[in-house]
């Protein structure tokens, strides 16, 4: 889960992190109101997404009404392909110089690991790597302070930008252990023309399969809504721009479909794993949330391991009950566990399945660009 | 020979009275898998298809001697069963449970290093020696014995390459389940290394995919390694920036993409099958190729 910068500000600020003083508005004469507040201000849009500086997605505002008709100007726009619902307006900064920082979760070394660079406000995969310092944190132990002495150091900081930065890292790291997060970052961190360092930006990605623990949290939601929907349900589900529904089990098995339907000159309208083991009725709301988008054609590729080939049938031959038909083109294909009772079941109510993915993936791209209309 | 585990491995299965812990646990002894011991606090002194309970992983270590095991605890208390497991001495920990945090993980495997302990998954299907072991969730009509290892990071599509290889003819020594999570114990080089150790491999099936950079150390790996290496790659067709299902199957800030670990792969002199269907026959060539070399080595000699 992606927390917006706002919320992701409110999180380091609990936790000492010093963030620029400012409010989240949705309403140009809130804007305006925060300006008369607190004089030259920024104002930024809340996207989860980056580059919204180069998007145009930043503005600046010295005057109540000039902030007042910047927000105007952005509330309701799309920045980035997301729409602008709230903007976070800050007081403007005295930027000196700008440094980037960073806790992580580093999955080849399996730990955590702080990246910091002298160059900040931009994207870090943008910054030479001769630039970046690249620390390793045992998590048994945390980051302590003398490591964050060492990051300071290598970043050229002394004296009190170097304590103020250590004590920021240390704070930061401390989120990033205590929220679950799979990335905590500043960037820019700013020093500011009267020396003083302060977290001008902030990002924090929470682990979605930590969120148990975490009721302190806010709850954001991403994704369409019917990504949303799927997520409620529990499918791992992905929308994509193309025409043909896809279901599978596993989430290797399912990408791998989706590469050969493009092979074949396919496109995929939606990655779904359905995952191990999902009965019948599982099964059957996920094929109903996809015929809901309306596609050309559905795939269904099935290699039974803890999945029973005779539950995706039922789950199937259901569906076409309540709905009296499907409607479009269904390309199944079912091996493994109860794979024959599958077959029977598929057998009795009129559809036919293939053996091979090679074989079902070519029929389902011919079945789509034969059908006429579908999606609306 | 088979790598990590085989035929005297014994093992005990924590978690064994929940639905999957049963389930996979009368699997794993039918497929004559020396399941010694389960665990379940509390239900010590009951029995389960016929193997004695334990509430405790010591207990199994003193009264049979496992020395390996399989978890489906689920995720809130994976964490504490795996510290268990690895605190008890055994040898090899292969965590089934799926959706365990990531800093759960990142506990475990920092426990693990410190006590020699070698951890496969979590969100894994678990580790097969063909005949002789099979210690995970994976259907056992997939595999057979032979010259093939497998190192993979996701089940079910490794199911499929590896009942193609069964299918022609093309058995396996051993195949592990990396798992599908951004943390993870054994990587793919940790895999390779043991197989190239391992006298009857002769070749390495690798099935990756998008996401992080364990495609890119295998193929620096690969350049070194004696045996040939063939690779198939999933999310070829996956946009930047979604999850695919595995949370490490993600494409993040140009990292991770699927041209990128094929160029490395391809530059390491590995074989990358275009099509899930196309590995066995890149292993039979592979394998032609190396019998090809060595009677003209020898011949020479």
């Amino acid at each position: 889960m992606k927390l917006y910068e706002h919320l992701a500000k409110e999180v380091f600020s609990r936790y000492g992190i010093p963030v620029p003083p400012g409010r989240v508005v949705t309403t140009p004469d809130e804007a305006g109101q925060v300006c008369r507040e607190l004089g030259e201000v920024a104002i930024k849009v809340q996207i989860l997404a980056g580059g919204r500086g180069k998007a145009g997605g930043i503005r600046f505002a010295a005057t109540p009404e000039e902030a007042a008709r910047e927000a105007a100007a952005l509330l309701g726009t799309e920045v980035r392909g997301l729409v602008v619902d709230r903007l976070l307006v800050e007081k403007k900064l005295e930027i000196d110089r700008e440094l980037y920082l960073a806790v992580a979760v580093e999955g080849a070394a399996r730990r955590p690991l702080v990246i910091a660079s002298a160059s900040g406000g931009v994207n870090i995969e943008e910054v030479p790597e001769k630039l970046i310092v690249r620390k390793p944190v045992d998590p048994a132990w945390g980051l302590l302070p003398f490591q964050a002495r060492q990051v300071a150091r290598r970043l050229e900081l002394g004296g009190e930008q170097a304590r103020q930065f250590s004590d920021i890292l240390v704070r930061l790291y401390r989120v990033f252990d205590s929220c679950d997060a799979e990335l905590a970052e500043v960037n820019p961190l700013v020093i500011q023309k009267d020396g003083s360092l302060i977290a001008a930006d902030g990002r924090l990605n929470v682990d979605d399969d930590a969120l148990y623990r975490h009721p302190e949290l806010p709850r954001v939601e991403e994704g369409t809504e019917i990504e949303r929907q799927a997520k409620k349900a529990g499918l791992s589900y992905v929308e994509l721009d193309g025409d043909i529904a896809v279901m599978a089990n596993g989430a290797g098995i399912t990408m791998a479909t989706l590469d050969i339907l493009q092979h074949y000159g396919g496109r995929p309208a939606n990655f779904l794993d359905a995952g191990g083991g999902a009965g019948v009725e599982a099964t059957a709301q996920a094929i109903e949330l996809l015929l809901s988008r309306r596609p050309r054609a559905l795939l269904i590729n099935i290699f039974g391991g803890i999945t029973r080939c005779d539950d995706v049938a039922r789950a199937l031959v259901t569906v076409a009950e309540r709905r009296g038909g499907l409607g479009l083109p269904v390309v199944i294909r079912l091996v493994g566990t109860n794979e024959q009772e599958g077959l029977d079941i598929l057998r009795q109510h009129g559809f036919s399945a293939f053996r091979t993915m090679d074989e079902a993936a070519a029929a389902v791209v011919r079945a789509a660009s034969e059908a006429d209309g579908g999606v609306a | 020979m088979a790598i990590i585990v085989d035929d005297k491995t014994r093992v005990v299965v924590q978690g064994a009275t929940g639905n999957q812990g049963r389930f996979h646990l009368a699997q794993m002894l039918a497929y004559g898998t020396r399941v010694m011991a389960g665990t379940s606090p509390g239900k010590g002194g009951q029995e389960i298809e016929g193997v004695p309970l334990y509430d405790t992983v010591e207990q199994a270590v003193l009264h049979h001697a496992v020395n390996a095991s399989v978890i489906f605890v689920p995720a809130p208390g994976a964490k504490d069963a795996a510290f268990e497991a690895i605190d008890a001495g055994l040898g090899v920990v292969v965590i089934v449970t799926e959706h365990i945090p990531v800093h759960d993980a990142m506990d475990i495997m920092a426990f693990a290093r410190q006590r020699g302990t070698v951890v496969v998954g979590p969100n894994t299907f678990g580790i097969i020696s063909p005949g002789k072991i099979k210690l995970g969730i994976m259907p056992a009509v997939a595999y057979t014995p032979g010259p093939v290892g497998i190192v993979a990071r996701s089940g079910t599509l490794s199911y499929e390459i590896a009942s193609a290889l069964t299918r022609a003819g093309l058995g396996q020594t051993t195949v592990v389940g990396l798992g599908g999570d951004r943390v993870v114990g054994l990587n793919f080089v940790e895999v390779m290394k043991r197989f190239e150790e391992d006298p009857e491999t002769e070749a390495v099936v690798l099935v990756g995919e998008i996401g992080g950079t364990a495609e890119e150390e295998a193929a620096e790996f690969a350049k070194g390694m004696s045996k040939p290496v063939v690779a198939f790659i999933a999310g070829r067709s996956a946009p930047p920036g979604k999850r695919m299902g595995h949370a490490g199957a993600i494409i993040e800030r140009g990292r991770g993409t699927f041209e990128g670990k094929v160029k490395a792969l391809e530059a390491a002199g590995v074989r990358v099958a275009t099509l899930p269907w196309e590995v066995a026959g890149l292993v039979k060539e592979a394998l032609e190729e190396r019998a090809h070399e060595g009677a003209t080595a020898s011949g020479r000699r």
